[in-house]
């Protein structure tokens, strides 16, 4: 069983959790629609470390994940806004 | 003992004929670069030299042929497609297929099964009529089929599903096939070999030379090779070539796991799917059940399998087929889908001038290994795609003419 770390309620056995995919910023509401297009489809596909949305369902809680998509180890977990209070 | 087996016992030299030869250094140039040796390239190889009389072509693999996705799927053939495009997509590549093991001369166990994808709610069903009545206007031989007729195809499926999930109907398919997936990819492999195309194992490509926006060259771990026209055809790995070239694209990789129990009788002539219990399965020629069933949940770039998935796979076989209690699983694996936002693939030109995109092929890319290679060839050879990959192109997103082929996985990914 694979184990993740929800930064409220501690390590829980990962079919507690859902993926939420890649944090991004969204372009300004004016921008193109081309830059609107990139933003709505286009993904950082290629394998590493990136900083992904994570949810507890149980307890309904969003946080980030730090997680290397290649070997699927994941570095570290905070709540948004507490990066460097942990 | 046959003479010929006594000949290559007693033979120092391995005296039978090679698949194709082993080069080992790659020229300086080549006019095609195909990177990938699975089905989809080598198919692309296959069909340049013999329908665009384009020979001088390297396929390049960083690792053994069809040891990819071409060797880890499931081995279903079918074209019961939602969409229009999708359903004559696929429905060409089923075509081919049928005549396929003559063409290479090598059997390639194509057996037409007969492909039921049940139904256990009513919005199922409805999904079923629809799919149904687009295959039957495109000339697809579809049917929606009620519980006898299921029952009379599979009489060992138990019809409630343990009482989870009754069976209301199903969408029938009659051209649903399976094949020996590595025999298309060796197959397609020998007959480029035979036209002249030079194929490179253990090969990795480890950049691409792009000069003012036209590719110009490849780097690789047995040194460069100049070339205008580059073919990706690596499913899995599409994202990290694409990084090289700079190119954005929506594909996101998951893993998708398989497994097969140990070989029985047979007695499953037809393949089932089912998209509530996530499961598909059919029976192999050497009698082991082939089970897949749908995405793991999140991002990840390896093929380590897990135990999740066999637990959850076999609890709902056990549904469907509580008698299969006793029966073994021998063997687990994983392959990395290339999965795409519309469930469709990438095919075709990019923005990079001779950088040509076979990609986007999720769970669905060993049916189309005919139909893609012929088509990626042509778009090759002419340096225009044709109007039948016309809605795979990658621009479809900037353009927000997605093609819409969700409903028709196999299962609810």
């Amino acid at each position: 069983m694979k184990l993740l770390t929800c930064p409220v309620n501690g390590t829980r056995p990962l079919s507690e959790f859902v993926f939420g995919g890649e944090c991004r910023v969204p372009p300004a509401a004016d921008c193109s629609d081309k830059v609107w297009a990139d933003y709505v489809h286009n993904r950082h596909g290629a394998p590493g470390i990136k900083q992904e949305w994570w949810y507890h369902a149980p307890s309904g809680t969003w946080f980030i994940a730090e997680r290397n998509t290649l070997t699927d180890q994941v570095i570290r977990t905070f709540l948004k806004g507490q990066e460097g209070k942990q | 003992m046959p003479l010929r087996l006594l000949k290559y016992a007693l033979s120092k030299d391995y005296p039978g004929t090679r698949f194709f030869k082993a080069h080992e250094t790659p020229k300086k140039s080549y006019d095609v670069v195909i990177i990938g040796g699975g089905g989809h390239g080598l198919a692309a190889a296959y069909y340049l030299a013999k329908e665009h009389g384009i020979t001088n072509v390297a396929v390049l693999e960083k690792g053994y042929i069809g040891g990819g996705n071409t060797g880890r799927n499931t081995t279903i053939v079918r074209s019961n497609y939602l969409t229009p495009e999708g359903v004559k997509f696929y429905d060409a590549s089923v075509k081919i297929y049928e005549g396929l093991s003559e063409e290479l001369d090598l059997n390639l166990f194509y057996s037409t099964r007969g492909h039921f994808t049940l139904a256990h709610t009513e919005s199922a069903m409805r999904t079923m009529r629809w799919r149904a009545e687009v295959n039957k206007h495109v000339g697809v031989e579809s049917y929606v089929v009620g519980p006898e007729e299921i029952s009379k195809a599979c009489p060992q499926l138990d019809m409630s599903c343990s009482g989870q999930a009754p069976i209301l109907g199903a969408l029938y398919h009659a051209p649903g096939s399976v094949a020996r997936h590595d025999g298309v990819a060796w197959g397609y492999a020998r007959g480029a070999d035979r036209l002249g195309v030079e194929i490179f194992q253990n090969t990795e490509v480890l950049g691409i030379d792009v000069q003012g926006g036209k590719v110009a060259g490849v780097k690789t771990s047995k040194g460069y090779i100049a070339t205008t026209k580059v073919l990706s055809a690596v499913a899995g790995f599409t994202p990290r070539i694409c990084e090289m070239v700079g190119l954005d694209t929506p594909i996101v990789i998951h893993p998708l796991q398989a497994c097969v129990t140990e070989p029985m009788k047979p007695w499953l002539d037809t393949i089932l799917v089912s998209g509530s219990l996530h499961v598909y399965v059919s029976q192999s020629s050497r009698g082991e059940l082939v089970m897949g069933s749908s995405l793991d949940p999140y991002e990840v770039h390896s093929t380590r399998s897990t135990l999740d998935f066999v637990e959850g796979l076999t609890s709902h076989m056990l549904d469907m087929f509580p008698f299969l209690s006793n029966i073994k699983v021998v063997r687990q694996w994983a392959g990395m889908a290339d999965m795409t936002p519309d469930f469709a693939p990438i095919m075709g030109k990019t923005p990079i001038e001779g950088f040509y995109l076979d990609a986007g092929w999720g769970t669905w890319g060993f049916k189309a290994t005919p139909i893609s290679g012929k088509t990626m060839a042509e778009t090759i050879a002419r340096d225009h795609a044709p109007d039948l990959i016309h809605s795979f192109r990658l621009s479809r997103f900037e353009d927000y003419e997605l093609t819409g082929e969700k409903g028709a996985a196999s299962v609810g990914h």
